[in-house]
């Protein structure tokens, strides 16, 4: 079975100047402690809003890959933005789920996708032009070699083991984390409007 | 003057208050609105499942440098609650304009408690919160949000109360 951690460190290995929205619980915790960047954005609450915040900063930044990474509790909770983005079509997001079956952060209680729920059937029926279950390493490599690639609205669910890696705990200072992501932004050669008086 | 000539008004300000998103759920109310900002080919309009999406859609889109701005119903504030506190906790900009239901002359008194609950939950949640009861504040108030808000790192809920959208019509 695939470890989160891997699999997270796999994806985000070539991530070059792309920005990362991790949602709350272990997905903050892999993000912090196999790919720390100032172009991350750690949930630690929000339950169900990683995929839209990762929408919205797609559509301000046509020109990065936006990649949200979160766990099956989290997109459940937000599943109905699964149809908001499909019906939009963003070519610059990638929604990973590290799907354990499980909500981890509770105690490991079983989630819907241990119990017969498809997700993954749920985003290529909200119209992800690429929606796809890892399973396998080699599923992985496959789906890691063209991670970067945007032009399509993807959407990765992959199957991780339920164990718990030690904790890697990013800020919790959403405001601290707020500054840092926007001043590494700020560096990139595009005009931002957040300053505009 | 009539509800198209406020409608756009408002809308007129808030391309000049610089927004290029607008986040909704429909409603009757704001129909005007959500119609001119579709026709504007330099205005993106998110339809969404339910209102709390807009919280992280506004702070995503802010974080990449655009201005955006939320429509919805009051029964649609009540869906909000928990995600506002991405709000707080960054202090991120953020608008909310509000078509106000279960008040003047409602015929749904399901709308009643959300209704006249609303305001109190968005000040609850740390959001300044306006009030407009006549037409021409809308565009001015509306203006006045944008500002505070993107200036101040703020929420602002902009209430449109339900005498000034006049009665809903149940046949066209």
């Amino acid at each position: 079975m695939l470890e989160r951690r891997d699999v997270v460190a796999k994806l985000l290995k070539d991530r070059d100047n792309a920005v990362v929205i991790s949602g709350l619980g272990s997905p903050t915790y892999d993000v912090a402690a196999v790919s720390p960047s100032d172009r991350n954005y750690y949930l630690w609450g929000a339950m169900g809003g990683a995929a839209m915040m990762g929408f919205g900063l797609a559509l301000a930044r046509a020109d990065l890959h936006v990649i949200v990474i979160t766990g099956d509790g989290e997109a459940l909770m937000g599943m109905g933005s699964l149809a908001t983005i499909g019906a939009n079509q963003p070519g610059n997001l990638s929604i990973v789920v590290l799907d354990n079956e499980h909500y981890g952060e509770t105690g490991m209680q079983q989630s819907h996708l241990g119990m017969g729920v498809d997700l993954c059937a749920v985003a290529l029926a909200c119209g992800f032009s690429q929606a796809c279950s890892v399973t396998t390493e080699a599923e992985l490599t496959t789906a890691a070699s063209s991670f970067h690639e945007t032009g399509i609205t993807k959407f990765l669910q992959v199957k991780v083991s339920p164990e718990s890696p030690p904790r890697v705990m990013p800020t919790r200072d959403a405001v601290e984390n707020k500054i840092t992501f926007l001043q590494a932004l700020s560096a990139d050669p595009v005009s931002l409007d957040t300053n505009k008086t | 003057m009539s509800s198209i000539n406020w409608q756009q008004a408002v809308y007129d300000v808030i391309k000049s208050g610089g927004i290029d998103l607008i986040g909704y759920v429909p409603d009757a109310g704001h129909a005007t609105l959500i119609n001119t900002a579709k026709a504007d080919d330099a205005m993106h309009d998110v339809v969404m499942t339910t209102e709390e999406e807009g919280i992280p859609l506004c702070a995503g889109a802010w974080l990449g440098g655009m201005r955006s701005l939320l429509l919805m119903q009051s029964s649609g504030v009540g869906n909000c609650v928990n995600m506002l506190s991405l709000q707080r906790s960054a202090r991120m900009p953020m608008v909310i304009l509000v078509t106000m239901r279960g008040e003047y002359a409602e015929f749904n008194p399901w709308q009643i408690p959300m209704g006249s609950t609303t305001q109190a939950v968005l000040e609850l949640c740390g959001f300044k919160v306006e009030r407009v009861e006549s037409e021409g504040e809308a565009a001015e108030t509306v203006q006045a949000a944008i500002d505070f808000a993107f200036n101040s790192n703020v929420g602002v809920a902009v209430l449109l109360s339900q005498k000034m959208l006049g009665r809903k019509k149940w046949v066209e």
